[in-house]
């Protein structure tokens, strides 16, 4: 089937039988929820879509629907996401498993709606297991694990994945569909007593109610020992899924061409396939240049990283996003586990296009600034023109 | 089974012993209480309790010293006493 990134999403949400959408719209997210308006309206999706006045509501909204046992899916963006960002930390710190669907778009001011990280990384310390999808028919394959993931018994804890705006959200490409019954295999329906939050009037509870000093590091501590088991959930998951539908899947991160390389880079989202190509023309000329794909960014895998890549003299993070006062978001964090040899650049801030001789121009600068001595000292901001 | 969440059962003082913010404490004279029961209906924390003979008594584990029962007592018969 010829989907877009959205509407690859909108087809893996019916696949995983979601029970309730709760949304608003936003660009460039809209066409995720009014697939899933069209598919549920026609009958074709048994859901319930419950529509509201903001992005904050549609989180309450996912956060009492997965408490009362329903399956449950959102979607958003930039501006809705930092709207939202008060329910996004309820759903987390709550233990609710909603999964949501974000494609990622530059926060103003000045307003824009291009592709940009910071969106979703923003959202970083919520308890939210985060992903990257690369392709349409990866944003298919991630909305169906996204439920497995975030309903594991494991994990239960909620799950985002980002789409980069336009070039993945909007970009149509063929996306191949599993059946029903082999997802209904893959993915059974949701046990509502396995919640850690479950409404039942027959067993009245209050949840979210004041927890003092003396107890809630403790709950603190659950959440973050379900992230370390979220590790093998999401490497298992992505086994199975490959399995299933008889195509290689990503979980924690892909190793491309990595095993023998002197330079690699690293990057995340759409723009990966992009860095495999400058990767492939590189080793055409002799340079064993690879790449890591950060599909999973929260757990962040930086020991497997390292494990896989620790010995490779020159490693080139590529950001698209910022922290102020500190720097690329990722590129700091990989630095944490990696010792001195990180590269860090910024690229494609507000949807500025990164072509594949961007990131050849990238491996080459990071291999001649080891090549002078200049360590890793600062970070590049990559193609940046002077202001008028 | 051991808590994933931090949830509440439906109990007395599930929220604990609330009794320790009060600054004020409200006494009832009781004698000239004419069992509106304003302030029970009123009191937010459910801490005004109705024995089987009518009777009403304050709770102060759980009464934060909110005023509310005071403020609407139409014979006057509670007061906000401070604290020692």
């Amino acid at each position: 089937m010829i989907l877009t990134g959205n509407h690859a999403v909108s087809y893996g949400v019916k696949a995983a039988r979601a029970e309730v959408v709760a949304a608003y719209p936003i660009t460039p997210q809209t066409q995720i929820i009014e697939k899933l308006a069209e598919l549920i309206a026609k009958g074709e999706m048994n859901a319930r879509y419950i529509r509201v006045e903001s992005e904050h509501s549609a989180m309450t909204a996912c956060i009492s629907a997965e408490a009362c046992g329903a399956r449950t899916f959102t979607a958003t963006s930039s501006h809705g996401l930092a709207y939202m960002s008060e329910m996004v930390f309820w759903a987390g710190l709550g233990r609710f498993p909603v999964t949501m669907a974000v494609v990622t778009r530059t926060l103003a001011p000045p307003w824009s709606i291009w592709n940009e990280h910071t969106d979703i990384l923003a959202q970083r310390d919520s308890g939210w297991v985060m992903m990257m999808c690369e392709s349409a028919q990866e944003a298919y394959d991630t909305a169906i694990q996204a439920f497995r993931i975030a309903e594991d018994e494991r994990v239960l804890q909620p799950v985002m994945y980002g789409l980069d705006a336009f070039s993945l959200s909007h970009t149509a490409e063929n996306v191949d569909l599993l059946d029903q019954g082999i997802v209904d295999g893959y993915l059974p329906g949701l046990d509502p007593s396995k919640l850690p939050v479950y409404i039942d009037p027959d067993r009245p509870i209050t949840f979210g109610n004041l927890l003092g000093p003396d107890r809630m590091m403790e709950f603190r501590h659950l959440i973050k020992e379900a992230f370390d088991r979220a590790k093998r959930v999401i490497d298992e998951a992505a086994a199975e899924y490959s399995k299933i539908a008889g195509r290689p899947q990503t979980g924690l991160f892909e190793n491309y061409r990595c095993s023998d390389a002197e330079v690699v880079v690293v990057a995340t989202g759409a723009s990966s396939g992009d860095v495999k190509d400058a990767v492939d023309s590189l080793r055409d000329k002799g340079l064993r240049a690879g790449m890591i794909r950060l599909k999973t960014i929260r757990p962040f895998p930086g020991e497997e990283i390292r494990e896989a890549i620790g010995g490779v003299k020159v490693v080139a993070a590529v950001d698209r996003d910022y922290s102020f006062g500190f720097g690329g978001i990722l590129g700091r964090e990989l630095s944490a586990y990696l010792s001195g040899n990180v590269f860090r650049y910024i690229a494609g801030l507000g949807g500025r296009d990164l072509t594949v001789g961007d990131f050849e121009g990238i491996i080459n600068d990071a291999l001649q600034r080891a090549e002078g001595g200049k360590g890793n000292a600062g970070e590049v901001w990559w193609g940046l023109k002077e202001v008028e | 089974m051991k808590a994933k969440a931090a949830i509440s059962k439906a109990s007395e003082g599930a929220s604990g012993l609330t009794g320790m913010w009060r600054i004020k404490r409200p006494v009832m004279d009781e004698g000239k209480c004419n069992k509106c029961l304003m302030c029970w209906l009123y009191c937010p924390e459910a801490a005004i309790v109705r024995g089987k003979d009518g009777r009403l008594w304050i709770t102060y584990e759980y009464c934060k010293g909110c005023g509310i029962c005071a403020e609407v007592c139409p014979t006057k018969v509670i007061k906000m006493v401070k604290e020692v």
